[in-house]
C-alpha cells in the first residue's frame, strides 16, 4: 500500500515530521516499508516560456533563448537541448539554484555568449532516469512558479507493509481515522453530502446472492462526457498511489477506492441489458475480462450479471463489454459490499490479483459503501457532468456486531501490566470504539470498517498497540523451579555430531529436495516425494537419502580443486508412503585417509576406514555388517550395518559408474545409518573386575579367500568356551607361505577367570574348542 | 706409610683419567683387585709387629675407603655424563608438527542452533520436533489459518499434494506438542523450513527455532522479558536493545515483530505473540485458565549476524573452505 504524505496530511495533519509520522505507524503495527521524496532536493527552478530562440553564432548546436520566468525582464539562456522551440514551457534553473547531485547553477559564458540560467530536462531534476531533452510542460502551467510547487514536489511517498487483518487502512481515510488514534489528533477530511438526484431513473438491481452479497448499491448518472480529462491533482494522488490514469470514470472510482477503501465499478449503461442480477456464476459460463484475459466460470464465483449474461466478476474484475469508454454517455456506477469469504481465494484460483479483490477479500467497511457512491456521483458530476438518477439499494443481512466482552482483570494477565479502567476507557476512545462500561467490563462493539475483532484478545492487542508495545516492560517470568528430566536411554544428537568432528568430518547441510535423477542413480529411487510447484527443476523431489546432497557438495568441493574431502550431515530423509520421514546421519570420503603429512605414507581412504568411523559412532554397541547390494555402491564394496539384529544403515564405496558420471577422480567411500538406531544407549552397569592375570594365546589358521571372518568368530563366540573374555582379529596376511586362494587369519584370545588363575589344562581345553570349531568351518591351522 | 699416600694419589689420578666404564673397572682392579695393590698391602700386615699392626691396618683401610668412594664418584660422573649424550643424541626438532587425523567441524547453523538450545535449556525449555512434510491442518487450519485465507498468501508454500506442504514454519509443532502434553509447557522446537523463494537474502529452505510456553500466568511482558533476555545472552550483549511491533500472525493475539538494534538501525529477527485462543481451543485446553506466548526465529539470520556471514546460499553449498572458518 503505497500513498502520497500530502494526501495523508490533508485529512490530517498531526505534529510530526515525515520519519516521526513514518516511525509511529510501524511501532503502531502500520510497517513503514520505505519512505521516499517525490523528488530530490533542488531549489529556484520555475516554470518558464521560451519567447525566442535564435541560433548560437559560434555553436551549430547552441541557441541562444529568451526566457520569461515571471520577471520583467526575460533572461537570456544558452540552451544544447534539440526540442527547444519557441512558446514552450519548461523548468528553468535560476542563477543560484541548486540542482541534484550538488550542481550549482551559475552566470557563465558559453562560448562567448552570456548564460543567466539553465532550461532543464527531467532527468537533470532527478525525475527520470533518461530524458530525451527539455522537459516540456503543459501549456497551461503558471510561468514564474516555482515547479516544486506547480507540481506537488515537496511529498513523500509512503509504502506500508499492511498485515492482512488491516484492510481498514487500505484507503487514505481509513489510515487517517487510524493515524487520529495512535497520535490522539482528530481527522479534517472531506466532507461528503448525498447528491441530490436530479433524475428519477432507477436501474433494477436483484441480489441473489444475499449471503455474498448482503449490500448493493447503485445508480445511473447520465449525459457525462467520458473523454473529459481527469484533474492534474486527481491523476498526480493516483500515480503517487501507483495507480495509472486511464480515463476520467475510470480514474474516480479508482480515486475513491484509495481514498474510501471501497472499490467501486461503472458500467456503460447502454450495454447493460435489463437490470442487475448478482448471482454465482453457472458452470461453464464465460467472462471476457478487461484485462484481455478470458476466464471460466463456475458455480463458486459470485458475478454481477444483467438479464443476459455475466458483466464482471464481482469484487474482482470487470468485464470487457459492459465498461465506460470515452464515448459513454450514460453510466451505471457499483458500490457494494461482498463479503471475504465469497471473495477469499476466488481471485488466486483464476490467477488474478486486482487492488478490489485484496480488499474484499480481507473486508470492506459495509457502513460506507452508500457514502462512497455519493463521493464517486460527486466528483464523477464535477468532471464529467451529467445528472445522477437515485440510489438504488439492494439491502441484505450484514455482518453482526456482537459486543465483545474486554475483562480489566483479563488485559492485566495478558499483557501483564495493569491499565486502570480510566485508561482502558480513553484508549477504547482514541480508537472510536463503541463500548459500554459496566464497573471492570468492557463491552466493546467491533466497528464496521475492522473484520479483525472478534474476541477478547483481538481487543487486548488494540489496547497495547495504541497504549505502546514499548512501555509494556519485559519481565523474567516467576514459575516453580524444576528441572528438565534428562534420559541416559539416549544419546543426544549434538554428542554424535561430535563424534563425527573427533573423526575429522566436516559437516554440511544440503537442501532436502534435489533433481530426480540423482535419486534415481543413487537411491534406484523412481517413486519420490515430489513437489507440486519446485522453485527449479533440480530441486523438485524429496530426497530418500541424504547420499545425494552428499555427493552434491562433495561436487561442489572437488570443482574447487579439493582433493581431500570428509563430509557429514544429519537430517531427515522422506519416502513415499504416508510422507513418512526418517532422521538419518550419512557420511562421504574421498581422497587420503590422513592428510598429507610427514612420517605418514599417503593412502586413499577406503572401506575399513569408514567402517571404523561407524563402529566408533555406535559403540558401545556392536554391530555387525552383512555383505549386500546397494545402487549406490560398487557391488563387492557394499554392506548393510545390522545393529541389534536388524537393518540400521548401509556402508560401501560408491560404483565406479557414478565415480565416472560425478567426476569424481577418486574413491569415495560412503555411509548412512539410521538416527534411531544411534541415539540409543543403556545405562552402564559395573561388573566384577578379575584380580587375576589374562592369559594370551593366539589362533593361526588359514582359509579359502571366500571365508568371511564374521563367520569364523561369529561361530567361536557361539561355542561360549569357558574364560574367554576377547576374541578378535589381529592379523591377515596373503602371500609366501600361504597358498594362492587361501588367506591366513589370525585370531587373539584373551582368557581370564575372575576366581582363579588359569591353569595350563584349563587354557588348553578352550582353545582347542576354539580350534575344533574353526575346524569345523574348514579352517586349517597354521604351523 | 709413604707407599699409600702415593697410590692413593696415583689412583685418583688414574681414576680421573678414564673415561669409560669398562676402563674404570680395570683400573679399580689394579688397585683393589685380587691382585691390586691395596690388596697386597693388607696381606702384608701380617708381616708387621703386634704394635705396627693395628695403626697400619687403620690407615690402609682409610686409603681403601677413599678410593673407593673417589671409585663411585667417577663411576656416577661417567654414566651421568653418557646418560647426557644420550638424551642429547635423541633429542626432537619439536617444531615437526603433529601427526595423525585431523578434526572436522560443525555447520554455523548446527553451531547456532546448539547455542540456542543450550541458551533455552539453561532456562529449563524441552526440545520438540515435527514433521517436515505437514498436513494442510497442522501447518494452516490449527493455527487458526482456514483455507483461502489471506494469511496464506504470506507464506510462499511448497505443495506436496492438496492435503500436504513442505512446512513452512515451525509453529505446527506447537499443535502436535499441546496435543499430546497438558501444560505447563515450554518447549521449543529448531527445524527445517521451506518458502518458494530464492535470492541472496531467501533461501528455499532455512531454519527456524520456535518457542511455546504455556502455564497459567505467562504474559506479554514475561514474552519481551524472555526473547531479549535470549538476545542479549546469544550475542554476549547486554546493551542490546529488542524492540517489538505488533504485527498480525493468526495464530498469536496479541502479535509482535521483534526487532534487534544492530549496528544503529533495527533488524527483523523474528515474530511472536501470545498463543490466539482458537489456537489452544483446537488442542482443548482452557484459554480462561492458561495463557501463552510463543515465537519464532530466523536461525540463519541469527548466525549471519553473530558470525559475519554476508551472503545466505554460503550456508548450502558445502564449500568447505567456507565451512571451516567455524571450527
Amino acid at each position: 500500500m503505497k500513498f502520497s504524505e500530502n494526501w495523508l496530511r490533508t485529512w490530517i495533519n498531526p505534529a510530526l515530521s515525515s520519519a516521526e509520522l513514518a516511525h509511529q505507524l510501524t511501532m503502531s503495527g502500520l510497517e513503514v516499508e520505505a519512505l521516499e521524496p517525490v523528488a530530490p532536493a533542488f531549489n529556484d527552478v520555475v516554470v518558464a516560456e521560451v519567447l525566442e530562440v535564435v541560433k548560437h553564432p559560434n555553436a551549430d548546436r547552441l541557441n541562444i533563448c529568451q526566457v520569461n520566468v515571471g520577471e520583467a525582464q526575460p533572461l537570456a539562456i544558452v540552451c544544447g537541448a534539440a526540442n527547444v522551440s519557441t512558446g514552450v514551457k519548461v523548468p528553468c534553473a535560476r542563477i543560484g539554484a541548486v540542482l541534484p547531485g550538488n550542481f550549482v547553477i551559475r552566470q557563465a559564458k558559453v562560448r562567448n555568449v552570456e548564460s543567466f540560467g539553465m532550461l532543464c530536462s527531467a532527468k537533470e531534476l532527478g525525475l527520470a532516469a533518461e530524458s530525451a531533452g527539455l522537459w516540456l510542460l503543459p501549456a497551461d502551467a503558471p510561468v514564474g512558479q516555482s515547479l516544486r510547487d506547480y507540481l506537488e514536489l515537496d511529498d513523500t511517498l509512503f509504502t506500508l507493509k499492511l498485515t492482512p487483518n488491516r484492510s481498514d487502512c487500505l484507503g487514505v481515510a481509513g489510515l487517517a481515522r487510524e493515524v487520529a488514534a495512535i497520535t490522539d489528533d482528530k481527522v479534517n477530511g472531506v466532507q461528503i453530502t448525498p447528491v441530490a438526484p436530479n433524475l428519477t431513473d432507477a436501474f433494477a438491481v436483484r441480489v441473489e446472492a444475499a449471503a455474498a452479497c448482503p449490500l448493493y448499491c447503485g445508480r445511473i448518472v447520465r449525459g457525462v462526457n467520458a473523454a473529459a480529462a481527469a484533474p492534474v491533482w486527481m491523476v498526480r494522488r493516483l500515480e503517487r498511489s501507483g495507480v495509472r490514469s486511464i480515463s476520467a470514470v475510470v480514474d474516480i472510482t479508482n480515486y475513491v477506492m484509495l481514498e474510501l477503501g471501497q472499490p467501486m465499478h461503472a458500467f456503460d449503461l447502454t450495454k447493460l441489458c435489463g437490470g442487475i442480477v448478482v448471482r454465482h456464476a453457472r458452470n461453464g459460463e464465460q467472462l471476457a475480462l478487461l484485462n484481455g484475459q478470458t476466464v471460466e466460470l463456475n458455480d463458486d464465483i459470485l458475478v454481477i450479471a444483467d438479464d443476459a449474461q455475466p458483466l464482471a466478476l464481482a469484487g474482482i474484475m470487470g468485464g470487457a463489454g459492459s465498461g465506460v469508454e470515452t464515448d459513454t454517455r450514460d453510466v451505471f456506477l457499483e458500490s457494494a459490499f461482498f463479503t471475504p469469504d465469497a471473495i477469499a481465494g476466488k481471485a488466486r484460483n483464476l490467477a488474478l490479483s486486482t487492488d478490489s479483490s485484496h480488499r474484499f477479500e480481507r473486508g470492506v467497511d459495509f457502513a460506507a459503501t452508500r457514502m462512497a457512491l455519493e463521493r464517486a456521483t460527486q466528483l464523477l458530476l464535477e468532471i464529467c457532468g451529467g445528472q445522477a438518477g437515485v440510489i438504488t439499494e439492494a439491502r441484505g443481512e450484514l455482518p453482526a456486531r456482537a459486543p465483545i466482552l474486554l475483562r480489566t482483570s483479563h488485559v492485566a494477565r495478558v499483557l501483564g501490566i495493569t491499565l486502570d479502567n480510566v485508561q482502558t476507557a480513553a484508549l477504547l476512545q482514541r480508537l472510536q470504539f463503541e463500548f459500554e462500561q459496566q464497573g471492570n467490563d468492557f463491552r466493546v462493539i467491533p466497528p464496521s470498517y475492522r473484520f479483525d475483532l472478534t474476541i477478547e484478545a483481538d481487543l487486548v492487542e488494540e489496547l497495547a498497540r495504541i497504549f505502546g508495545y514499548d512501555n509494556i516492560p519485559a519481565l523474567p517470568p516467576q514459575v516453580e523451579a524444576t528441572m528438565l528430566p534428562q534420559t541416559e536411554m539416549r544419546r543426544s544428537l549434538a554428542s554424535l555430531r561430535q563424534i563425527m568432528v573427533a573423526r575429522d568430518y566436516q559437516e554440511t547441510i544440503s537442501y532436502a529436495f534435489l533433481d530426480a535423477e540423482t535419486e534415481r542413480n543413487v537411491c534406484a529411487n523412481t517413486t519420490p516425494v515430489t513437489i507440486k510447484n519446485p522453485i527449479a527443476t533440480q530441486l523438485a523431489v524429496m530426497r530418500s537419502s541424504l547420499l545425494g546432497g552428499l555427493i552434491g557438495a562433495l561436487r561442489t568441493n572437488t570443482a574447487r580443486k579439493q582433493a581431500r574431502v570428509r563430509l557429514f550431515e544429519t537430517g531427515a530423509c522422506f519416502t513415499g508412503e504416508g510422507y513418512g520421514q526418517q532422521d538419518r546421519l550419512a557420511g562421504v570420503c574421498y581422497g587420503a585417509q590422513l592428510a598429507e603429512q610427514w612420517g605418514v605414507a599417503e593412502r586413499s581412504v577406503d572401506f575399513f576406514d569408514v567402517k571404523a568411523d561407524v563402529e566408533a559412532l555406535f559403540a558401545p554397541a556392536k554391530l555387525s555388517f552383512v555383505k549386500a547390494p546397494h545402487p549406490a555402491s560398487h557391488p563387492g564394496k557394499s554392506a548393510q550395518i545390522i545393529w541389534q539384529g536388524q537393518a540400521a544403515g548401509w556402508l560401501g564405496e560408491l560404483h565406479p559408474q557414478w565415480l565416472q558420471q560425478y567426476d569424481m577422480a577418486q574413491t569415495v567411500v560412503w555411509f548412512e545409518v539410521d538416527l534411531v538406531a544411534l541415539t540409543q544407549a543403556a545405562v552402564p552397569h559395573a561388573g566384577e573386575i578379575s584380580k587375576f592375570p589374562p592369559v594370551r594365546r593366539d589362533l593361526a589358521v588359514v582359509v579359502d579367500e571366500s571365508m568371511e571372518v564374521q563367520t569364523l568368530l561369529d561361530a567361536m563366540q557361539s561355542e561360549n568356551a569357558p574364560n574367554v573374555v576377547e576374541l578378535a582379529l589381529f592379523d591377515l596376511y596373503r602371500g609366501k607361505g600361504v597358498e594362492g586362494g587361501k588367506k591366513s587369519l589370525a585370531f587373539r584370545v584373551l582368557l581370564q577367570d575372575t576366581q582363579k588363575t588359569l591353569t595350563d589344562v584349563d587354557i588348553d581345553q578352550s582353545i582347542a574348542r576354539l580350534l575344533a570349531v574353526l575346524q569345523q568351518q574348514g579352517a586349517q591351522l597354521r604351523m | 706409610m709413604q707407599e699409600l699416600e702415593h697410590i692413593l694419589d696415583e689412583a685418583l689420578k688414574q681414576f680421573a683419567a678414564v673415561g669409560q666404564a669398562v676402563e674404570l673397572e680395570q683400573v679399580k682392579a689394579c688397585y683393589l683387585g685380587k691382585e691390586g695393590r691395596l690388596t697386597g698391602l693388607l696381606k702384608g700386615l701380617g708381616k708387621l709387629s703386634a704394635e705396627e699392626r693395628p695403626a697400619a691396618g687403620v690407615r690402609i683401610n682409610q686409603v681403601k675407603q677413599a678410593i673407593e668412594s673417589a671409585l663411585q664418584q667417577r663411576r656416577d660422573a661417567i654414566q651421568q655424563k653418557q646418560l647426557q649424550q644420550k638424551l642429547a643424541a635423541e633429542a626432537l626438532d619439536v617444531t615437526l608438527p603433529g601427526r595423525g587425523m585431523g578434526i572436522g567441524g560443525l555447520h554455523p547453523v548446527t553451531r547456532t542452533l546448539e547455542r540456542i538450545e543450550n541458551l533455552f535449556h539453561s532456562l529449563g525449555f524441552a526440545v520438540a520436533s515435527g514433521p517436515e512434510i505437514e498436513s494442510d491442518f497442522y501447518n494452516f487450519t490449527a493455527l487458526n489459518i482456514p483455507e483461502n485465507h489471506p494469511a496464506r498468501a504470506m507464506h510462499d508454500t511448497f505443495y506436496i499434494d492438496g492435503q500436504h506442504v513442505l512446512r513452512t514454519h515451525t509453529s505446527p509443532v506447537q499443535i502436535h506438542y499441546m496435543e499430546n502434553n497438558v501444560p505447563p509447557l515450554k518447549i521449543i522446537s529448531p527445524g527445517r523450513v521451506y518458502r518458494f523463494d530464492s535470492d541472496a537474502t531467501h533461501s528455499p529452505m532455512f531454519h527456524q527455532v520456535e518457542g511455546l510456553w504455556v502455564d497459567e500466568n505467562i504474559s506479554f511482558a514475561n514474552l519481551k522479558g524472555v526473547v531479549q533476555n535470549f538476545l542479549q545472552r546469544f550475542f554476549e550483549r547486554d546493551d542490546l536493545q529488542v524492540r517489538f511491533r505488533p504485527s498480525f500472525f493468526p495464530f498469536t493475539e496479541p502479535s509482535a515483530e521483534m526487532d534487534m538494534s544492530w549496528n544503529g538501525g533495527w533488524l527483523e529477527i523474528g515474530g511472536c505473540g501470545m498463543v490466539h485462543p482458537n489456537v489452544l481451543k483446537h488442542v482443548n485446553i482452557d484459554s480462561e485458565k492458561y495463557l501463552g506466548f510463543a515465537f519464532g526465529l530466523g536461525v540463519e539470520r541469527l548466525a549471519m549476524l553473530r558470525y559475519g556471514v554476508a551472503d545466505l546460499r554460503l550456508f548450502y553449498e558445502g564449500d568447505l573452505r567456507f565451512l571451516k572458518q567455524f571450527n
